[in-house]
């Protein structure tokens, strides 16, 4: 219970009358990449979604059990949610960068928060958030430009830049190479490597191979229940799940 | 008669449909072969012969039939020497005794000898307009009965004819519009022929009273229009002033903190207020609302005539507050959900995803949303009618009466006025202007709405 970052038992999720998730339980080590993976459909960015509360968002969704994070319990009404948001950031399946320029999109977070007293400060974080995200030197000279005239793949580097610009210890990225080609798919999984070194992330992914490469421990969800968790080194080569080895072998889903 | 000759269409039609669905079934039969196309077809293609044949003999003669009768029997009209006549009294005189004989007492020769030529055109017209009706339809039904076969692909020309009648129907409406605009533009020009553009548009007097018969010693009239343009433009702020804030955070409210429910509820009943009669709000400007501007004008020492800017406008904004928040909630909902999410996902919270995201998102939306709105605000006319007086005041202060584009046009033609004095033909030069603004509104507005739909979808 060391360096556990986040510590979820027994969370349920009902969609309405549907239940989605059914009792997952999940040890998330610090400055580790865990990947979630499973067929569509099986729960897995509804329980990512649970970590930073965006499931709150849709009125019929109820969750119950418990997340903690930091040793806190986030499932409960007295949860600072806007505080536990800027505490992990979230990279979306689709970019989404603001319709504003490419500085003020990276900007919005640390000045909401009121991170920043003086433009040289704020301009300072957008610089070194865009640097971290490696995007910094394809848009240096335009940062005045829309974010949205980005390529796709620069935009989900963007999006990545404006989670960590509110220097955040976890983020969540919800199939975040999915729209890209396979060029800005690699850049994003070696900046995922890079930033490995820094925030504890959580990654959901269709591509096993992408889970091969960039996580460390892999969990496996099957029509909402957690299957198996373990190393992915050993998820990939020797399951305990007569399941997960029909789902990594490409049998189902 | 004319009532008549539909029942006669109306079978007509129907015994058509009947018998091109049994001969084209005993002409297959003849020949052994199926028809290419379902009988229906068949007999709806002969019906359509038979139908608009006898459609265009009921209009030309519902359009004609009386301008040619007038003009037969004034041609012909016996005048008596020395003796002055009116036309349009004349014919009026005519048609009444031809109408109704009891009115021939006392009426001189000529007039009841002109009355029984029009009761006597009357009728050849009408056994004419018949026989041309049974006629038509016979020949359109015979023409189609001809090519009543087999192999013939009715269907095709079916599609054919009924993309004529879609055009035709489409076209009905723009040529009206055209023809409006057309009307406006020409009326127009006889008021410009009698008072300058630049008076109208750059002058502030108002007062467009004409003497109407010589040595009459009314004032000569001025058409400076400027003033009402200017109670126009006062009363439309005053609306904005109400509609723009309540309706734009109407639609926040709605947008995004409703729950589906209240959604629901609230949506249809502030439509409802859209569509109540103007007339029953300028009715509520009147009687509640202007009094109380009055006393309040009153409270706060300034005097307020009994209707007034403010009172018009405040009601003419809870008018279209409707319209801006129906159309902004639409806009507000259409912006992705991606980007509330991005922005709530950093940990902002509602009020600066809203005021920093979402509305910048959808403001191009919102700013035609109140464009719309503020040409409806300037079209509108019956609470102005009620509650915003008649006085052309040049002004800025809304307690006081104004007068609007609307008004003036109502006012310009209601009375016993002839189409040829400045006074009302101002009714068409006002409709004009007011036509062109609201024209440009619609097409900025419009436009506003399509780039930014383009960029979200």
């Amino acid at each position: 219970m060391s360096n556990s970052k986040i510590l979820a038992n027994g969370v349920d999720v009902y969609y309405g009358s549907k239940q989605a998730l059914f009792g997952i339980s999940m040890d998330i080590k610090e400055k580790e990449v865990t990947a979630l993976i499973g067929p569509s459909g099986c729960g897995k960015s509804t329980f990512l979604r649970c970590i930073n509360r965006m499931n709150d968002l849709i009125e019929i969704c109820k969750v119950s059990g418990s997340i903690k994070v930091d040793n806190e319990e986030i499932i409960s009404e007295k949860t600072d949610v806007v505080s536990l948001r800027s505490k992990i950031g979230m990279v979306f399946q689709k970019p989404n960068p603001f319709p504003k320029s490419i500085f003020d999109n990276v900007a919005y977070g640390p000045t909401i928060h009121g991170l920043v007293d003086s433009k040289n400060e704020l301009e300072e974080i957008v610089h070194s958030s865009l640097k971290k995200a490696g995007l910094f030197d394809e848009v240096k000279d335009r940062l005045n430009e829309p974010g949205t005239s980005l390529s796709g793949g620069q935009q989900q580097r963007l999006c990545i830049a404006r989670a960590i610009a509110v220097n955040p210890e976890i983020i969540l990225m919800d199939e975040p190479c999915s729209a890209l080609d396979p060029i800005a798919t690699a850049i994003i999984e070696e900046l995922i490597d890079e930033l490995r070194l820094n925030y504890t992330i959580i990654i959901v992914t269709h591509s096993m191979q992408q889970a091969a490469r960039v996580s460390q421990k892999t969990c496996f969800f099957h029509l909402g229940e957690l299957i198996e968790t373990g190393e992915t080194n050993k998820i990939f080569t020797n399951p305990d799940n007569t399941k997960t080895q029909d789902y990594i072998t490409g049998r189902f889903g | 008669m004319f009532f008549w000759s539909l029942v006669l269409i109306a079978v007509g039609i129907f015994s058509s449909f009947i018998y091109g669905r049994s001969r084209i079934k005993l002409n297959s039969k003849k020949q052994g072969t199926k028809s290419k196309s379902l009988p229906n077809y068949y007999a709806q293609y002969v019906l359509m012969w038979c139908l608009f044949p006898a459609l265009i003999v009921y209009f030309s003669w519902a359009i004609f039939q009386e301008q040619i009768i007038q003009n037969i029997v004034i041609s012909n009209f016996e005048y008596i020497e020395g003796a002055v006549y009116n036309e349009g009294l004349l014919l009026a005189e005519i048609r009444n005794v031809a109408n109704n004989p009891s009115f021939a007492d006392g009426k001189s020769i000529e007039i009841i000898n002109a009355a029984s030529h029009y009761s006597s055109l009357k009728q050849i017209s009408q056994i004419s307009f018949y026989t041309s009706i049974i006629i038509m339809m016979l020949l359109g039904a015979l023409y189609a009965s001809q090519k009543l076969k087999p192999e013939f692909h009715v269907q095709h020309t079916i599609e054919r004819y009924i993309q004529y009648i879609l055009i035709f129907c489409s076209s009905v409406a723009i040529f009206t519009t055209i023809g409006i605009v057309f009307s406006l533009i020409f009326e127009s020009l006889r008021f410009f022929a009698e008072v300058s553009i630049s008076e109208f548009l750059f002058s502030t007097e108002w007062y467009p009273f004409i003497p109407i018969r010589e040595g009459q010693t009314a004032a000569e009239g001025s058409f400076g229009a400027v003033p009402i343009f200017a109670g126009t433009f006062l009363v439309m702020v005053v609306a904005m002033c109400v509609a723009a804030p309540l309706g734009l955070l109407t639609a926040i409210y709605l947008a995004e903190y409703a729950s589906q429910r209240v959604r629901k509820i609230v949506k249809p009943l502030l439509e409802i207020l859209a569509g109540i009669p103007t007339i029953v709000y300028g009715f509520f400007a009147f009687v509640s609302v202007a009094p109380f501007v009055k006393a309040f004008g009153q409270s706060i020492g300034i005097d307020a005539s009994p209707t007034s800017a403010l009172a018009a406008g405040m009601v003419m904004g809870v008018m279209i507050i409707p319209f801006i928040s129906s159309l902004s909630d639409d806009v507000i909902n259409s912006v992705p959900q991606s980007l509330r999410e991005a922005s709530l996902g950093i940990g902002a919270n509602k009020a600066e995803t809203i005021k920093k995201v979402i509305l910048p998102a959808a403001l191009p939306g919102i700013v035609g949303a109140f464009l719309l709105a503020i040409s409806r605000a300037i079209g509108e006319t019956m609470i102005v009618v009620v509650a915003a007086g008649t006085a052309p005041n040049l002004t800025g202060n809304p307690f006081e009466n104004v007068t609007t584009v609307t008004v003036q046009i109502v006012v310009a033609l209601i009375g016993d006025q002839e189409f040829d004095n400045p006074r009302t033909l101002s009714a068409f030069a006002l409709g004009l202007v007011l036509f062109v603004i609201t024209l440009f509104l619609n097409i900025i507005a419009l436009q506003i709405v399509k780039r930014y739909r383009e960029r979200y979808e």
